[in-house]
């Protein structure tokens, strides 16, 4: 599209006279607070209208797929936390779910309850973090972003508590999970959820959800319409906000997810207050799936005994296997060659695949809209370059 | 029920019956079994099944590039042997021989409309790894495509035909080569040190073996 020509369906003028002057080049990135890492937007503006944006990747590329087509198939768990270094147990859920489709591995009950607690506990984590930094892009600095973190680092001292780790937890293992889960562990986690991380919920809602301040931003702003969404491969929350009925959990039913009875929030007007929106409807509906779990976890194997985890050798052969991530579908395509390191190790980032769509999102609106637009998609740069 | 492999085979077939659809069979406990389609028609039959009311494959998750190094394939027959006796012997001859490498683009689909249950795998692939690694670009048919093809360009270096956007993802555009392929030789020199010595001065001794021959002793290399 030339620059000259008016974008079609928006109001902004074409460029063509002498009166108007120049376009801008702005350089976004690669070391800016707003763009959530080393990532980096070449944003041509007319004014202060955004007419072009190219996002520029690869700071943070250390060729993960490569290293890890190096090491054995157990050497790679502990390489996935540091993908999406918010969510590292969905990580590891996904990549450890792709070697058990892999080479045929089951994975015992209590396992994978303990899998939907810890992967729940993630995406609250996650969309926690998310709507702390979302409103520091809106440029409310700090306070908003501070209560997030402190319901954060509660949550991440009781992962500490199970893993050892705050952050790189390394502790889905092949048929099951590193140790077992201590009754006191859930009995707290169940407090905490039903007190603390309620009054939190409240809390951010009263605040926030009616804020005049964030209507006035986000509404209207980015909106990505919903047959776009579907073809450019948008998963997560991300979709779900352009009104798009898709839930992996609900769809696949992968682990025990057809157990649980929540539902499925979706956006009406595709834009960044819905894209908020999602997050805090998700984080509700994820405590009544880990306060369901709490109350019906049976007693038993956390993993299966004969699982091989050391030396595992599947036999040759492929795999794709998908997790509904917080951030949207996190899948792990292995092609195994009989061998014990993976043939092909292949990550489907969804933090990347949401990022095809930033400068549809984009046009037309102004450079201050782009750094909230960006905080709405939700990236981590760890898996965006891998 | 959302139609089997077969029958989205026999569909395409029917609708486009130029085209070349195999079924590549997965060997391994998953038993994902793909499609390959034939580059010529990959394009038109990419559209097809986004298109066509029973599979609506409007959805395309995921897509892997693999290299395929060139295979030698050892090849034992039974042949009858004149002896030096005037008798015929029954022995077994082996031959060997190599079978071509090639690069590979996996696509991983689903459909959101009719929510089907697993992924279709369809595959492309190249003539061979060196100077004829074209294949169509599915990036008109399903925008996400776009940067996981850009990402397949830069790493293993197949080039995506009418791709919009064809350029590197993820190393910079002035580099070389393409880092994902199996025979890809990382570089000796990610800290270059002017006296190499040690296992960096073994790993330049094998990457550059003509410069380090030529250098000699006067580049004041320990030996």
């Amino acid at each position: 599209m030339s620059l000259s020509e008016p974008i079609p369906g928006s109001t902004i003028r074409a460029v063509h006279d002498d009166f108007h002057g120049d376009l801008l080049e702005v350089s976004m990135g690669p070391h800016h607070p707003s763009t959530h890492g080393v990532f980096r937007m070449i944003v041509t503006l007319d004014g202060e209208v955004v007419v072009k944006l190219k996002p520029v990747f690869g700071y943070l590329h250390r060729n993960h797929e490569k290293l890890a087509e190096n090491n054995a198939y157990l050497a790679s768990i502990p390489y996935t936390d540091r993908l999406d270094y918010l969510c590292s147990l969905t990580n590891n859920w996904a990549y450890v779910h792709a070697v058990e489709k892999l080479s045929g591995i089951e994975v015992p009950e209590r396992a994978e309850y303990l899998r939907v607690i810890l992967g729940e506990l993630t995406r609250l984590i996650n969309h926690c973090c998310l709507v702390g930094f979302l409103l520091n892009d809106l440029g409310t600095s700090f306070t908003p972003l501070l209560y997030s973190l402190r319901e954060r680092e509660r949550m991440l001292d009781m992962i500490e508590a199970l893993t050892g780790s705050r952050m790189m937890c390394n502790f889905m293992r092949f048929g099951g999970l590193r140790t077992d889960v201590s009754s006191e562990w859930l009995a707290q986690l169940k407090t905490y959820l039903d007190t603390t991380f309620a009054r939190y919920l409240d809390e951010q809602d009263a605040l926030l959800t009616g804020n005049e301040i964030l209507l006035a931003r986000t509404q209207g702003v980015g909106v990505l319409k919903s047959d776009l969404a579907i073809n450019a491969g948008i998963t997560g929350p991300m979709l779900r906000a352009s009104g798009i009925n898709y839930d992996i959990r609900k769809v696949d039913k992968y682990s025990i997810y057809d157990r649980f009875d929540f539902r499925v929030p979706l956006g009406d007007h595709s834009d960044t207050y819905d894209r908020y929106m999602m997050r805090m409807l998700e984080m509700h509906e994820s405590v009544k799936i880990i306060q369901q779990a709490i109350k019906d976890i049976p007693e038993g194997p956390f993993i299966d005994p004969k699982a091989k985890n050391r030396g595992l050798r599947p036999k040759a052969g492929e795999a794709y296997a998908r997790i509904e991530g917080p951030k949207g579908e996190i899948g792990f395509h292995l092609i195994s060659d009989g061998t014990g390191n993976p043939y092909r190790y292949r990550v489907r980032p969804p933090s990347l695949i949401n990022l095809t769509v930033l400068e549809d999102m984009c046009l037309g609106q102004t450079l201050a809209d782009t750094v909230i637009i960006l905080g709405s998609v939700d990236i981590v740069l760890g898996e965006v370059d891998r | 029920m959302y139609p089997d492999l077969e029958q989205i085979r026999a569909r395409i077939l029917q609708f486009i019956p130029a085209a070349q659809v195999t079924i590549v069979n997965n060997t391994g406990a998953a038993e994902q079994h793909s499609l390959l389609l034939d580059n010529a028609h990959a394009r038109t039959i990419a559209a097809f099944l986004r298109d066509d009311a029973d599979l609506r494959l409007d959805y395309c998750s995921n897509v892997t590039g693999v290299d395929w190094l060139d295979k030698e394939v050892t090849e034992t027959k039974k042949v009858a042997e004149q002896q030096a006796d005037g008798t015929e012997k029954v022995v077994e001859q082996k031959t060997k021989r190599i079978e071509p490498g090639y690069l590979e683009a996996v696509y991983h689909l689903y459909s959101i409309e009719k929510k089907s249950p697993a992924a279709i795998v369809i595959r492309l692939r190249t003539a061979n790894r060196t100077d004829n690694v074209t294949v169509p670009s599915l990036t008109p048919v399903w925008r996400s495509c776009e940067l996981q093809e850009r990402e397949v360009f830069d790493l293993y270096g197949i080039v995506f035909e009418n791709h919009p956007d064809l350029r590197r993802l993820l190393m910079w555009d002035e580099f070389k080569d393409h880092p994902m392929r199996k025979d890809y030789v990382s570089p000796d020199d990610y800290e270059w040190e002017p006296t190499p010595h040690d296992e960096v001065l073994t790993r330049a001794m094998q990457h550059y073996p003509q410069e380090e021959a030529s250098r000699g002793d006067t580049e004041g290399a320990e030996k």
